[in-house]
Formats: structure tokens, sequence, C-alpha cells
């Protein structure tokens, strides 16, 4: 078998298999806390490599197909973005940049499929207030339970890749579940399996990143000689990772960050504002009590009601 | 001319105890629209900025509503408030005896009235929470519609929002503690209630909180025509 089809995925099973993806797989829970679960499921990843990518778009097709979602019929922008962007009902996009290589004066067409990274620190999760909106399984995988959500769009700002929308429809955030519904029974992510040309793979993360270096390997033996991995450190690396011929340029595919992180802005306001607001509050309701027992009521004298009526002309009773 | 912290409305009436209208109705109403505003603010607010505070939701009917439903209150309490700064921006104006006032604050904790300087209608205090909550609540419409994603999502950057929701946050931690000492004065200070209630307080109180107020009341020609004709 060639070693680009080393991660073919299974077929679906004829015959009815339990979830493997429970509650007691949460390893975080937005607004809440879960218990340490008893065994850690292996991490998962995607591997998405840009430089096999053909832009066929099967990926988006797949994912619709699979969520049983239709997106909306746009106009054309002047680009191959079909839709140009994320939507509710568009989990993943395909990125499209005309790129000159500055070295070579060539023409690169750069097609990166975007969607959710699956971030290790999610800052959606870290931004959401509803307790179970958002939750991480000991795999990897960060879903959105919509039954929970409350539409506020907090996860949009805790977000370093700009993936979640809200639904006008039902006022829930949407985004790309890395098919947790699939890989709770074996299977692998929709996109994955009906990419053509495997640009798309699906693991865990120790295959993923293994395969990764192969094809960096094979990728500098043909004069990429900044390809790389993309799995950031600053939210903590992803479960959604590319291969990348200019992993040195990560900008250049389409806004990919450099070094994404949880916005500090997000970060002060989930951290220490929310212990401190609630401090500063209970600090002044104490004080305003405390001087109540020592000092007690302000109370107006009889003496305050005489002058008031001397002055007001009524004289003293 | 009227001093600057009479308002119409403002009249003593003689007897035992003097009464002093303080509040008409229209601005008794105006304040209680603006204060079951901010309370409700106060509460569906919290419940989505603490976790541990996410069952005061269902106050409101789920997070959903929570949801919906709050930025639409801070629409209502901003014009109501606009309502009360109309009202009372004048007689809030700042004057040399707050500077005084101020400056012996542990007079005024203390409850040492005989030591402070005579006031007008609000004492140093009293403005700096009508001041602080007429900036807060333009800070807090401001960044709430920045963030208010239902309507106004396509206005604003994520990270124009990001700011908004962090200074929506502050804000209102601050507005919330100016509330506090607000109603804390109002408990503290026997005799403040039915300014609010009823509209009107006892000539003891306004001698001893607001006797520069009082002054101008009776010294004005309001008073004469309020005399009962004995």
């Amino acid at each position: 078998m060639a070693s680009n089809f080393e991660f073919e995925l299974p077929n679906p099973p004829t015959r009815n298999v339990g979830s493997n993806l429970g509650e007691a797989d949460l390893v975080r829970r937005s607004a809440s806390s879960v218990p340490a679960p008893a065994q850690k499921l292996t991490a998962v990843a995607k591997l998405i490599d840009v430089s096999k990518c053909i832009g066929c778009k099967a990926c988006e097709s797949a994912c619709l197909e699979w969520n049983d979602m239709r997106a909306e019929i746009g106009t054309n922008v002047g680009v191959y973005d079909n839709p140009p962007d994320l939507t509710p009902s568009m989990f993943t996009v395909m990125r499209f940049t005309e790129w000159v290589n500055p070295a070579t004066q060539n023409l690169e067409w750069l097609i990166r499929k975007d969607g959710c990274m699956h971030c290790a620190d999610p800052g959606c999760l870290k931004a959401c207030p509803a307790p179970g909106a958002i939750v991480q399984y000991s795999n990897g995988i960060v879903d959105f339970v919509h039954e929970s959500c409350i539409g506020c769009g907090y996860c949009v700002k805790g977000c370093p890749f700009n993936i979640p929308r809200i639904s006008q429809v039902d006022h829930k955030a949407y985004k790309c579940t890395l098919c947790s519904d699939r890989v709770a029974v074996g299977q692998g992510p929709a996109c994955a399996k009906a990419c053509p040309t495997h640009a798309i793979v699906f693991g865990t993360k120790d295959e993923m990143t293994r395969h990764a270096e192969g094809r960096i390997t094979d990728l500098k033996s043909r004069g990429y000689a900044n390809a790389g991995l993309y799995d950031p450190p600053g939210v903590g690396g992803t479960h959604v990772m590319y291969v990348l011929h200019h992993a040195d340029k990560p900008e250049i595919y389409a806004g990919l960050p450099r070094n994404p992180r949880i916005s500090p802005i997000v970060e002060l306001w989930k951290g220490v504002t929310k212990y401190a607001g609630l401090t500063a509050m209970a600090a002044f309701a104490a004080v305003g009590f405390l001087h109540y027992v020592v000092s007690g009521p302000n109370r107006v004298s009889p003496e305050d009601e005489d002058n008031a009526r001397r002055l007001a002309g009524s004289g003293p009773p | 001319m009227t001093a600057y912290d009479v308002e119409p409305g403002d009249k003593v009436h003689q007897g035992d105890p003097v009464t002093v209208d303080r509040y008409a109705t229209g601005a008794r109403i105006n304040h209680w629209v603006t204060a079951t505003c901010l309370v409700l603010l106060a509460i569906s607010g919290l419940a989505l900025f603490h976790p541990r505070l996410f069952f005061l939701t269902e106050l409101f009917g789920g997070g959903q509503n929570t949801r919906a439903i709050h930025p639409w209150i801070g629409v209502v309490l901003f014009f109501s408030f606009f309502g009360l700064f109309v009202r009372f921006w004048r007689a809030n104006l700042w004057k040399r005896e707050d500077d005084t006032w101020l400056a012996r604050l542990r007079d005024v904790l203390t409850a040492h009235e005989e030591k402070l300087p005579e006031v007008g209608k609000y004492n140093a205090g009293q403005k700096a929470v009508f001041w602080l909550m007429s900036i807060l609540i333009v800070v807090l419409i401001c960044s709430g519609l920045a963030i208010w994603d239902q309507y106004f999502a396509g206005y604003t950057t994520v990270e124009q929002k990001r700011v908004a929701v962090l200074i929506h946050a502050l804000a209102a931690i601050v507005i919330i503690c100016v509330w506090i000492v607000h109603v804390y004065a109002a408990i503290w200070v026997r005799g403040t209630f039915s300014a609010m209630t009823r509209g009107r307080v006892t000539g003891g109180w306004a001698w001893r909180h607001h006797r520069k107020w009082l002054r101008e009341l009776v010294g004005g020609e309001g008073s004469r025509r309020t005399t009962p004709a004995e």
C-alpha cells in the first residue's frame, strides 16, 4: 500500500456500535468543573496537508452531507472561496490564496481548509458562561452542546482563530465537531473520509505528528526548505494540524495566525476581573454593613424638627 | 432667580412636623423605573458574568431568555435614566461647599453634621453618585451595543468586541458598587426613603442634611404661597 493511503479510514460498521465518547470522558466543561476522568482516551488529531490539497471542496460537501446542512446559495465574490466565510451551517471553508513566492517569482496557489482547530487550551470554552455548553473530551475534541448554549457569542470573543458562528435562526453557536459522533464509533471525520488526495488524514495525535514528519521531509527534499508542522504551542497545541510548505510564514495561508493564543483581554476578563469584581461588590456591601453596626442609623433629632419649624415660620410647638 | 438646586415642585409645608416636597410624582416614577431596570440588569448581567451565579438566569426563564432580554432592559434603563438626568443635572452641579463636605468625609460617616457645611438639595456624595451613574451608563450602553451580537454583530471586529466586553464587565462592577453606596446611604440616613416613596421629607431631615436647600425654599417666594391660611 502506498504511504499516501496509510491512514485510510474504515468503512462504517454494519452492526450497532456503542459510543465511546460520554460524560465520563470530559476533561473540561464550560462554566463548571468535571471530575478527572478515570481513564484518558488516546489523543486524536486531524492532519491537513496543505501541499496535497487540490481545492476540490469534497471536504465541504462531506461536511454538509454528514451534518445534514445546506449552505445558503450565495454569490460569486470574485474568488474561489465558496461560501466566502464560515457560517452557522458551514463548519469548514477552503480559503484560496494566490501568493507570489519572492524567492522564485512563482505564483503559488495556497489552499487552506479553515475550521475549528480543537485547541488543547480552548478560548471558546474559557469564555463560555453557560455551564456545559462547551465541552472538551480527553481525546482532544472540543464540542458545542447546543441544548446548553445561550447564544451570547462569548465563544466568538474567546476563539483565537475566529471560528464559531452564531445562528440567527436558533441563536446558538456552531462550529466543526471534528465529527465527534463519528469518532465516537470508531470512524474518522467526514472530510477526511471524502478527501480524494488524502490531504486530510485522521488518527492519533502521535501518528499524525509522525506522519507529518515524513511529509515535511519529503517537502524539504523537493525544495520547500521551510516546510513544517502547524501545531501552535500558544494554545497548548491543536487537534487539527496543518502541514505547511511555508511554515515560517503561516500568515500567507489566508491569515493563519503565527502565534495564536487566547487574547490577554479575554484572560483578564475571565480571570482576575471575575474574582476581583465579586470581591469588590462583597467588600462594598460588607463595609456598609459594618458601618451600620458600628455607627447605627443617622436619625433626625427632635431639635432638627424644631429648627425646621422655626425656620419655616411655624414656630416651636 | 431661583437657586440652582431648587427643582420645580420643591416646596415647604408648615405643620408639625414641617414637611418638604422633594420629588414630584413624575420624578419618582422615573426613578423607580430606572431602579427596577438597574436591579434586573445587575441580576441578569451577574448571571452571565460568573458561573456560580448562572442559576440566576432561571429568574428570566433560562439562559437564552436572559441573553435576549438583558440588552433590551439596558435600552429601557438608558432612556429612563436620561429622564432623570434631564431632571437632576442642574441640582448636581459641583459647588464650592462640596469640596469642603468631601474633605470632611470622616465627619459625614461619623454623623457629625454640625461640622459639615450647609449643602443644597444634594451633598457631594449624592452628586458623585449622580455623575458616576451618568458616565457609567453611557459607557455601559456603548460597550453593550458593541457586544449585542443578535443585531449588531457585523458592526464591530472580534478584537473590538473583546475590549467592549471587558469594559462592560468593569463598568458594571463599578456601577453595582456605586449602587450599593446609593442604597446604603438611603438606609443609613433615616427619613430618606419617604423622599422617593411619598415624595416628601420632614423639615428636620432637610434641616439636618440639606439646610442650604431648606433655607432657599423658605426664603423663596414658593414657601410663602404654600403657607396655609390661618
